[in-house]
């Protein structure tokens, strides 16, 4: 384990640089759309930008010396719970936006029979 | 070098997928997109050493979510086709982004490298939270109220999007796909179970084998399988409720053992009961992490008169 996180902590840089960039792709999605589930599909990218942030945050001085303490553990546990979270959220979104897409065709057909 | 050459290029693949998700023209490109997107989110887990997270990751991220946006895919039908964006309204978009994005970064570079108290008071009170794996002890000791609220959420989430979801998309299995997942079915179970017992030392917990079991019990459902696993079964409600309810109990139990009743310090296990407690919690979060995650993402209407009737009207309809 130790090697490899001694070459880890040369690219962490990179992975936090990607984490900034994934929100802010989320943030275009978001805001540009235009469909409702490209919307959610993009609120899923934020939060895996953000998730990614933390994760790399949990190393922050993890290379003073301390050989078996590697990541902050509190980090990661809130992470898993924003795991679960997210895709429970997801799922109620969607169930709502199928809902509305019924109610509109319905809205749609209804004066043309 | 080899390495940082692989992160470079994990890291490229990854804003690539998500760049290319965002801007593709139709969704099912998007929905695709994402869903690869998600497995090599898995795989950026491992990469970080974090892996709970990737064992969570895989099943949620790759198998639940996709699941979930291919159905609203087919939900989606005709709404699929938005309206296609001029030049001006991706543009100004983009610049707010590229300037949020720079005072992000310039941000991230001032956190301070000191990384707080918690990590040193999480390995000093190791010892006594009953587990030795930390993000275990950390989900089920020292923060369980995340935990107890995080049940909860699900549970809302369920009650909620029973209310609101549409009538199942009828759809037919395929014969290949149905004896695979039959094959596929005593695996996942074990290898949940394995998941469980292992979170206490190393690796894994309620939440990757609760992700692990809804992710082979989707995959059943899909094909017409465990035809019981459905709202209507009080089963199914009872081990939904379980989750939160045992979670309680536990609290409670703990607050009558301990000296302070008087004064009490919620949420904290006596060290000596601590191993069990956080067993039996994380037996019961499982089977309903698992069970309320299926019916999330097979959500199907419970049979009130309403949704039967139209039921009836769509069958009449298609024949």
């Amino acid at each position: 384990m130790r090697p490899l996180m001694a070459e880890l902590s040369s690219s962490l840089n990179v992975f936090l640089a990607t984490a900034a960039a994934l929100v802010a792709i989320g943030v275009y999605g978001f805001i540009v759309g235009p469909e409702p589930l490209r919307r959610i599909v993009a609120l899923n990218i934020i939060s895996a930008g953000i998730f990614k942030l933390m994760v790399v945050l949990a190393y922050r001085g993890s290379g003073n010396g301390d050989a078996e303490w590697l990541a902050d553990p509190v980090l990661h546990a809130l992470v898993l719970t924003g795991l679960v979270v997210a895709v429970s959220a997801t799922a109620f979104a969607l169930a709502l936006l199928a809902r509305l897409g019924q109610s509109m065709t319905a809205g749609q057909e209804d004066p043309g029979q | 070098m080899s390495l940082l050459l692989f992160d470079l290029l994990l890291c490229g693949l990854l804003l690539a997928l998500a760049l290319a998700s965002v801007l593709s023209r139709q969704l099912s490109h998007a929905v695709i997109l994402y869903i690869a997107f998600g497995l090599l989110m898995a795989l950026t887990w491992a990469r970080l050493a974090a892996p709970d997270l990737a064992l969570a990751e895989a099943a949620i991220g790759a198998g639940l979510t996709g699941a979930l946006c291919f159905t609203a895919l087919a939900r989606q039908g005709r709404l699929a086709v938005g309206p296609t964006l001029g030049w001006q309204q991706r543009c100004w978009p983009a610049l707010f982004v590229l300037v949020t994005l720079c005072g992000l970064l310039l941000v991230l570079l001032q956190i301070p490298v000191n990384p707080g108290p918690l990590p040193a008071l999480v390995k000093q009170q190791l010892a006594a939270s009953g587990v030795s794996h930390p993000v275990t002890a950390v989900l089920l000791n020292f923060r369980s109220w995340d935990t107890l609220l995080e049940l909860l959420v699900l549970l809302l989430a369920l009650l909620g999007t029973l209310q609101v979801a549409p009538a199942p998309v009828r759809q037919s299995s395929w014969v290949l796909s149905r004896s695979w997942s039959q094959l596929l079915a005593p695996l996942i179970i074990l290898l949940a179970g394995y998941l469980l017992w292992a979170g206490a030392h190393q690796p894994g917990g309620a939440f990757q084998a609760g992700a692990l079991l809804a992710a082979g019990a989707v995959v059943l459902k899909l094909n017409q399988q465990l035809n019981w696993l459905v709202w209507t079964n009080g089963w199914v409600r009872f081990f939904t409720i379980a989750g939160l309810a045992v979670f309680v109990i536990a609290v409670l139990a703990a607050w009558l053992l301990s000296d302070a009743v008087a004064e009490p310090v919620w949420l904290s296990w006596p060290p000596e009961f601590a191993k069990y407690i956080i067993l039996l919690i994380e037996i019961f979060a499982t089977l309903a992490i698992a069970i309320t995650l299926t019916l999330l993402v097979v959500a199907e209407q419970p049979g009130t008169p309403l949704s039967l009737a139209r039921q009836e009207d769509n069958e009449t309809a298609d024949g």
